[in-house]
């Protein structure tokens, strides 16, 4: 198992190396951001929001007819929507359990760990934990 | 006529504005959150835990004694700096929100009952609301606050209705910390002693930037915080007029703050400021706190003031230039303080891509829920300028705005 979701984050490292600088990574992540479907404003409930101090986060999670888990995610800030993307991308469509215990590295290799902090208060180091609660939850469904 | 402050060499003294961030020289626009330190600071406190560390007080000692003669001297610096009349009408705090929590939980619950009224304004820090709100719930009283008009100045004849409901209490900032405003602290205080309220004033975004003299503006309180006027954190302070601190009882009791203790007894308590200082107080950043206020005074405050409202000026114009800005707070004579949104873009994103080039903004709703409420917005972007900042950096920072919302948008 796992070997999709180390595939995937190896891809995204890859991807980010041929960046030589901050704004060309952000460049990228702000083009992610705006590649992401998102939320439908109807689907923007609170029950879907995670707050933020800063920004504002958006998760929905759905089980699909294989069993793995689906997630839309959703910011009013674009670069938290950007990762946002590479979350979704990283842990979209796997099992329940590999979500709920998955080593999600690639975001400090590519150097963008200090938006997970939980001091940034941008509501994406909550939206990944809420990402593998929805995996225990959806394992523990069945 | 102020002299104008050279930034240039003001700047030597400040040693971490020689440091990169991102791998661009940093460009330190946060002073309204908290200013740097100059050399002269850092190294008092470096003197003191090297030469003549020990508790103040009552020591007998070589080393107590000389660290309570720069402690209490440290006292006196700050009474001369801010107008008042004697030293022991500063008291020491943990910070400005400290000090807000000792009026609130002594003065406060001495003499707030059911049905009164608490009136701060809308422009207030979380710092002067919240102890207010849980001092209300804990008494049955209630909260109001004085609105604020568009461009960020007080709302005046709001202010007129509120006091018909005859406050206890008249808690507002001098200086706002998001909007700049510059509130006329002297008419304010009278206005509302006149109508039978003791007055607050928080000073933590004034006495950087101004000349302060308490004893003009007639206030009961004011309180500020050390390490927004080029001192040390983890202090504040309190000045009260003394006929009001010492009719207030003791909020915390601990050692310093005692005059006998006695189980059977009863214990009785110090006089002022000590009544109000128990247990070991932060020694280093008392005397830290008055060189900092000596080095203010150094450099000219007046000096300080002009130069930074001439940067806000600048930003102000360059960023004008930018489709779909917004400034949030416009008002006359507005503190060097620039606080705006643009359309289509978030306060997170462009203080992230400032931050990528180096300059460190502060973005969110700076503990000014309230304001961010009134003006239907997220949050801002903040930018606020100091003794030591340039007008090249305000350049940099412009350029860096517009860089920002061009790759926000496009």
């Amino acid at each position: 198992m796992n070997d999709t979701l180390q595939q995937r984050q190896n891809e995204i490292v890859e991807e980010f190396e041929f960046f030589e600088d901050w704004m060309e990574k952000y460049e990228h992540v702000i083009e992610l951001g705006k590649e992401l479907d998102g939320l439908a404003e109807e689907h923007k409930l609170d029950e879907n929001l995670i707050r933020g101090c800063q920004s504002r986060v958006w998760l929905a999670a759905s089980k699909d007819a294989e069993g793995n888990v689906q997630f839309q995610a959703d910011s009013d800030a674009i670069i938290t929507k950007g990762l946002a993307a590479l979350m979704v991308r990283v842990l979209g469509g796997l099992p329940p359990a590999e979500i709920a215990q998955a080593d999600l590295w690639f975001i400090s290799k590519i150097g963008l760990d200090s938006h997970l902090s939980p001091t940034r208060a941008n509501g994406l180091q909550s939206m990944v934990t809420q990402m593998k609660h929805y995996g225990i939850a959806f394992q523990a469904a069945g | 006529m102020s002299t104008a402050l050279d930034a240039a060499s003001v700047r030597l003294q400040f040693p971490i504005l020689n440091r990169d961030v991102n791998g661009k020289p940093l460009v330190y626009l946060d002073h309204a959150a908290s200013s740097q330190k100059p050399i002269a600071v850092i190294e008092a406190q470096r003197e003191y835990l090297m030469h003549y560390h020990a508790n103040v007080h009552r020591g007998v000692h070589a080393l107590s004694q000389q660290a309570t003669d720069a402690f209490e001297n440290a006292r006196g610096t700050v009474q001369r700096h801010i107008g008042a009349a004697e030293p022991c009408e500063v008291i020491w705090t943990a910070g400005a929100t400290d000090a807000i929590n000792l009026v609130v939980q002594s003065w406060g619950r001495q003499n707030i009952e059911a049905g009164d009224v608490i009136l701060i304004t809308r422009m207030e820090h979380h710092a002067n609301i919240v102890p207010w709100q849980m001092l209300a719930k804990e008494k049955g009283a209630r909260v109001e606050a004085v609105d604020v008009l568009e461009d960020g100045s007080l709302d005046l004849d709001h202010f007129e209705e509120q006091l018909k409901l005859h406050p206890k209490v008249f808690a507002f900032t001098h200086v706002s910390n998001t909007l700049g405003t510059v509130n006329d602290a002297q008419a304010l205080t009278q206005r509302a002693q006149a109508a039978g309220a003791t007055v607050l004033i928080d000073g933590c975004q004034s006495v950087p930037h101004m000349r302060i003299d308490v004893q003009a503006l007639g206030c009961d309180f004011y309180v500020f915080s050390g390490h927004k006027v080029y001192g040390p954190t983890g202090l504040g302070v309190l000045y009260g007029k003394r006929k009001v601190l010492e009719a207030m009882p003791p909020w915390r009791g601990g050692g310093e703050m005692i005059d006998v203790v006695s189980i059977d007894n009863g214990t009785t308590y110090a006089g002022l400021p000590h009544k109000f200082e128990a247990g070991t107080p932060h020694i280093s950043g008392a005397i830290a706190l008055g060189v900092a206020l000596t080095w203010i005074d150094g450099v000219g405050v007046e000096s300080i003031m002009d130069h930074e409202t001439m940067l806000a000026a600048h930003a102000r114009k360059g960023l004008s230039s930018i489709e779909g800005m917004r400034f949030i707070g416009t008002a006359p004579g507005a503190a060097g303080v620039v606080s705006f949104v643009v359309d289509a873009t978030h306060p997170y994103d462009i203080g992230t891509l400032l931050d990528s080039q180096g300059v460190a903004v502060r973005t969110g709703h700076h503990c000014t829920q309230p304001l961010m409420e009134r003006y239907g917005v997220p949050g801002t972007v903040r930018a606020s300028f100091g003794a030591y900042n340039t007008l090249q950096e305000v350049d940099t920072f412009v350029a860096g705005t517009v860089r920002a919302v061009r790759m926000l948008r496009d």
